[in-house]
Formats: structure tokens, C-alpha cells, sequence
């Protein structure tokens, strides 16, 4: 075991303008945690731009999103306490950057939802807590930020309370706190401020250092085929292993193909290794009876086969442009890429579920269900079961737009 | 799993992909320093010991002379052929770090000489040892990073990047950079090269009071104040620092946008 802990991924969500960088900046002044030089270079960038310490600008690095005062991409900043460190990835808040908000999401273990006092719930909240739902982040944390615009009501935190928490109802969802907060003023973020009185819960940071890592879940070998080598006349499979854990003399299955190999060695530089588990890049030498004809994307299996085919219900979101119903595309799947296309069964706007659209194409920020069907076949397994060979990218002209998990 | 197992995994995953995507037209960019030393330790980590692909010094002749020996030794060791590149041009044309000139320097000497080597040898994509905590322009970049024929980084338009899929199509004339130890901090670096037993130049440690952080041209790095003579003191000495790891690198400040400006011309 390694003195040191793993890093814990958060990622900041809401709509625009509700304070996401400001948030973060903040954040790392009050824990300590801003470097000496990035607070100075924010002080002089505010200046040049006629503010006042604009916290925003610790993240929003880019000239255009300091003179518009927004987000546009993604942003990822370290951040320690005496517990441990966090990587805190921030995501922006408009609708057209939603594909940046959606890469960001996609690291993150837990969530943070700001949402703003005065305006309440939004598109984005709305949406953001649909897509936060769907790349599988359960730990929402929300925090209800400017309290000092409305002046630290406590009836209006309450009504806000009851929305929020009916929200996520919605969603099968609890979240994790729901403090009142000012970002701006540093209250309530890293200690317990006396101004709410009325207020009896925890402040942010209390919270965050609570939240847990997802336990690693007992689940059956699959390793995806990356790449074969042979350095010195020995062929090796290069691939990660997406669930379970293998050993040298273990037997495995190889999908499509339904053959069956073992295991004699798992090579590693510069000294083998005997068993590899969940998330470790390795490199397999098999012993094999009969030609494999393996290539990327076929797929090593212990017990528990997977689904092997080419239809499939999923559940999509959209980031790129548009998709118009059954049009080519790409599926991505772990190392496999196959020729598709996508029937689109029900489309909606997560900001307004109740207003179902034309299933005729999806478009930036909606979700559709849907079947996907395949040229060939594809090797998968229900994003509950093992999420990492349960989900994909739909990708369109070399592009990825899409994303989704099967269901 | 061991953290330091959790980063090597992720890069190791990310230079097979690049490798498996990019056969026969990438190369690595190393310059010495931990971080691309680093990176290429992965590289042999990734194949079993080999570095299947050339190994670039873009040499801008105002390096520091460890550095050199440094290059030149590790070569030997690990038994690796260097293509070394020079702007000539430029620099028979008395092109260097002068004053108000930095930026002109760094595009010339280094982006231009990375161009110059692209073009050569036809190469599509490089992987590159930045990583996110370095500077807030570098924590906005994905791992397969697509720079168009002018070498311009598009960062309002840039793709998605989700569950391991990594986007690499090519339009034309376009390359890709590729960043697979995106995720290290500054802090991982040292404790992974200590674990690792990795060599490492020797001006990162503390002489006379004195370390370089980062190390690059001579003339545009100074060191900072450190009792740090060992790996262990650098390790602790950045357990509690709250100096940013690019004090000492000139090009960064000279104006507020000078790095988004120097990355969006292609700078590495």
C-alpha cells in the first residue's frame, strides 16, 4: 500500500453564471490552496478588466472567457486539505459548451450543483442533473449560491429547498447537503459562518470531505482487446481491464470467437506480475492451441458471458451538432468501433421532460431513447452491471457527438 | 489499487492508444526535464522495455550543458537513437531570448523547429509531457489534442473527450498532440520518479541555497530558493510550497496571454 491517497474527482456543475469559477477560486483562497503567483496574476487580470477580485479568472485562463465573462471549456485544479486532495473539475454552464461540461463530468466520482438563490432552478440545472444522472454520479452536493443578493432569507432558501429536493426526487436521487452559501463573500464555503443563523447544517467543505469513492464492485474478467505486439518473437495482448481480475494460469474466454485460452504470463516492465485487477493496462501472453485471429476489439471474458450482438436499447445525449433519425454513424465501445446506425424512439429536452420533441433527429443538449443496431456484432454488458462496457460514443464524420449507455 | 499504479495505468493506456492509432507516424518529444523523462520511462513501460518510435530534441543551443550530458548518457543507457532539431535558419540569423522577444523566440526556436521536424518525416501526432497543473491554459487540454497546418490549437472548438474514447481523425494536414501524463501533478512526478528509481538532471536539486523547479533555455529560467538536494526534500518541499511550479519560466509573464498566445501558435 502507498502512503499516499488517491486524488477524489469533483466535478462543478449548474447553469451560467451562477457563480461555478467563482466558486472554485474561492474555494482554493479560503482552503489555502491558491498559489501565491495565480492569485496575484487573478488580482492584475481583475484589474486590467476594471473588477475586483474576480475569482472566476483563476480558471477562466482564456482571454475571450475573462472579456465575456463565461466558462468555455472544461478546467481541471488540484486542491488538498488535511484529509486529502480533490481534483476539482469545473464545468461551463451554457448549452453550447455542453460537450466540454459532459468530458469534464466524465472524470469526476461526485458532483457539485450550484445553483443561484435569487434565480432558482434552470435549463442547465435541470439539465446537468439528467446528464450527472447518466454517466452514473449519484453523489450530488448542491449549494445554493449569492445568499447575500437576497439577503440571506431564510423562507426563500426554504422554497428553494422543497424544489430542489423534489428535482431530485425526480431522479431517485438525495443529494448530498444543500447549504446556502456566497461565494463572492466566502461563506459558509471552507468554515461555518454565523450570518445564517437560522442555518444548522454543515458548510461545503465538511461536506465534500464525506463524500466516498464508489467501492470497486465484484464483477466478472473483461479485458478488450487494445493491441497485439511482438517484441522478440513473443505475442502479447496490450488491453485494460474493465472489471474483475485475472492471474497467470487463469482460464479466458475470447469473444467473438468463443475460444478458449490461458493465461502464461502477464508481462511487465521491468518484472512480470502475477494477477492484475479493475483499471490496470497490461500486457497478456496466452497460451493458445489454435489460430485466434485475434484483433482489437475482441474481447477476453471470465465467467458470466456478456451480450453479444447487434440491436441493442439505449439511452443517448447529444453534444455535437445534430443527428437525423437512423443516419450513419460510429459506436464506440471500449476498444471496439463499429459501422451503426441509431432509431431514435423518444426524444426530449431534460430541461422540460414533459415536452416530448420530434423523434426525427437530436439535436445539442437533448437525450433520446432509442435502439442502436450494428453492422456486426458487438461484445457489451448492461451499464448497471459494469458500466465501463456498458457505455459508448457515438461518433459522426470523425467527430464524437454523442454518448450514451445501454440499458 | 496503488495511486501511483492509478496514473501509470491511465498514461500507459493513453500511449498504446496513440501507438495503435498513429503506427509508424509518432514520435516522442523529450527534453530532459522529469516531465518527458518521465514520459518516456511510461513509453518503455508501455512496450515492454522498447521505444518503438523516434525520440525529438528540439534544441534550441541555449540549453543548460547538464542537460546535454544528460541526453546524451540516457541515450546510451537505454539504448535509443535522438533526432536532434535546429531552426538553423534562425538561429544563423542571431534569433535568441533578447528582450521583448521571448515569444518570437519560443515560436521560432521551438514551435517552428517542431514544425520543420513534422514536415520531414511526415509525422502525425506527438506525445508531450504536460500535464494540467502546470498552467491554467494547460489544464483546459484534452489528451489527443488536433492542431490544424498552421499549428494553431482551436481551444473554444475543442472535441469531446469521455470513457477513454479519444478522438484522433485526421483532417488534412492536421497533427495530433498527444498528452498521456495530462493527469500528473507536480507532486506525483516526484514520488513516481522516486519509486521508479529514475535518473533525473541534476540541476532540479539544490546547490548553494539554490533549485531549478523547471528547466528549459538558460537564459529564461532561474532557480528559486531550496535546501531540496534529494528527491525525498523535493518531495516535501512541495508537500507545503505555494510558489507555482513555472516561478521561474520567463515566457509565461511577460504579458497576461502570452502562454494562451504562444499555445494557440502551437507551443508546446
Amino acid at each position: 500500500m502507498s502512503q499516499y491517497q488517491h486524488v477524489f474527482p469533483v466535478v462543478i456543475t449548474g447553469h451560467v453564471d451562477h457563480g461555478k469559477s467563482t466558486f472554485i477560486g474561492r474555494l482554493l483562497y479560503d482552503t489555502g490552496n491558491l498559489q501565491s503567483e495565480r492569485y496575484h496574476e487573478m488580482m492584475r487580470s481583475s484589474e486590467n478588466a476594471g473588477r475586483i477580485n474576480e475569482f472566476a479568472f483563476v480558471l477562466d485562463v482564456f482571454e475571450e472567457e475573462r472579456e465575456r465573462g463565461i466558462t468555455i471549456d472544461t478546467s481541471q485544479i488540484f486542491f488538498k486539505t488535511k484529509k486529502r486532495s480533490y481534483l476539482i473539475i469545473d464545468a461551463p454552464g451554457h448549452r453550447e459548451f455542453i460537450r466540454n461540461m459532459v468530458t469534464g463530468a466524465s472524470y469526476a466520482e461526485a458532483a457539485i450543483l450550484i445553483i443561484d438563490a435569487a434565480e432558482g432552478i434552470m435549463e442547465q440545472t435541470r439539465r446537468h442533473i439528467w446528464l450527472l444522472n447518466t454517466v452514473g454520479i449519484r453523489d450530488i452536493c448542491v449549494v445554493l449560491n449569492k445568499m447575500d443578493i437576497i439577503e440571506y432569507n431564510e423562507k426563500k432558501y426554504q422554497n428553494l429547498l422543497a424544489e430542489v429536493s423534489s428535482l431530485f426526487n425526480e431522479f431517485k436521487l438525495i443529494p448530498a447537503a444543500i447549504i446556502p452559501i456566497s461565494a463572492s463573500l466566502g461563506i459558509n464555503i471552507a468554515s461555518r459562518s454565523n450570518i445564517m443563523s437560522w442555518y444548522k447544517g454543515p458548510c461545503f467543505l465538511e461536506v465534500l470531505e464525506n463524500l466516498e469513492k464508489k467501492p470497486i464492485e465484484e464483477r466478472p474478467f473483461r479485458m478488450p482487446v487494445q493491441d497485439i505486439y511482438n517484441f522478440n518473437g513473443e505475442n502479447l495482448i496490450a488491453g485494460k481491464i474493465e472489471s474483475g481480475f485475472v492471474s497467470a494460469g487463469m482460464k479466458l474466454q475470447l469473444l467473438p470467437q468463443k475460444k478458449s485460452v490461458s493465461v502464461s504470463a502477464i508481462r511487465k516492465f521491468p518484472v512480470d506480475i502475477e494477477s492484475a485487477f479493475y483499471g490496470a493496462a497490461i500486457a497478456l501472453k496466452l497460451h493458445v492451441t489454435t489460430d485466434l485471429n485475434i484483433v482489437r476489439g475482441n474481447v477476453l471474458i471470465g465467467d458470466e458471458e456478456p451480450l453479444c450482438g447487434r440491436q441493442f436499447p439505449a439511452t443517448i445525449f447529444w453534444f455535437h451538432d445534430e443527428y437525423k433519425n437512423s443516419g450513419h454513424a460510429i459506436i464506440r465501445c471500449t476498444t471496439q468501433a463499429v459501422n451503426c446506425s441509431i432509431m431514435l424512439n423518444q426524444v426530449f429536452d431534460p430541461a422540460e421532460p414533459d415536452a416530448p420533441l420530434s423523434s426525427d433527429k437530436i439535436c445539442v443538449g437533448e437525450v433520446a431513447y432509442c435502439i442502436i443496431t450494428t453492422d456486426s456484432d458487438i461484445i457489451i454488458d448492461h451499464s448497471s452491471f459494469i458500466p465501463e462496457m456498458g457505455r459508448f460514443v457515438i461518433e459522426c464524420d470523425g467527430i464524437p457527438k454523442g454518448a450514451g449507455i445501454f440499458r | 489499487m496503488d495511486y501511483l499504479d492509478a496514473l501509470e495505468y491511465r498514461s500507459i493506456f493513453i500511449i498504446r492508444e496513440a501507438y495503435q492509432k498513429f503506427r509508424g507516424r509518432i514520435a516522442i518529444l523529450w527534453s530532459m526535464g522529469k516531465d518527458s523523462t518521465t514520459l518516456l520511462w511510461l513509453v518503455r513501460k508501455a512496450f515492454l522495455g522498447h521505444i518503438p518510435f523516434p525520440v525529438i530534441h528540439i534544441d534550441t543551443s541555449y540549453k543548460f550543458p547538464e542537460m546535454y550530458r544528460f541526453r546524451d548518457q540516457l541515450a546510451k543507457d537505454w539504448k535509443f537513437e535522438i533526432i536532434v532539431v535546429r531552426n538553423q535558419i534562425q538561429l544563423d540569423n542571431g534569433m535568441g531570448p533578447h528582450k521583448d522577444m521571448k515569444l518570437n523566440c519560443c515560436t521560432e526556436l521551438k514551435t517552428n523547429a517542431l514544425k520543420q521536424v513534422i514536415d520531414k518525416h511526415g509525422f502525425q501526432s506527438i506525445l508531450l509531457g504536460i500535464r494540467r497543473d502546470e498552467h491554467g491554459i494547460r489544464a483546459k487540454e484534452r489528451y489527443f489534442s488536433p492542431r490544424d497546418a498552421a499549428f494553431q490549437w482551436d481551444y473554444e472548438n475543442q472535441p469531446a473527450e469521455l470513457w477513454n474514447q479519444y478522438n484522433c481523425f485526421m483532417r488534412e494536414d492536421e497533427h495530433y498532440r498527444i498528452h498521456p501524463i495530462l493527469h500528473f501533478s507536480e507532486l506525483d512526478i516526484w514520488r513516481y520518479i522516486k519509486r521508479e528509481e529514475l535518473p533525473i538532471v541534476d540541476l532540479y536539486f539544490s546547490k548553494d541555497g539554490k533549485r531549478y523547479r523547471s528547466i528549459g533555455c538558460v537564459p529564461c529560467c532561474s532557480s528559486v530558493p531550496s535546501n531540496a538536494a534529494s528527491i525525498d526534500d523535493i518531495i516535501s518541499e512541495l508537500e507545503i510550497s505555494k510558489e507555482s511550479e513555472r516561478a521561474g519560466r520567463a515566457q509565461d509573464k511577460e504579458d497576461l496571454y502570452t502562454m494562451q498566445k504562444l499555445r494557440s501558435l502551437g507551443y508546446m
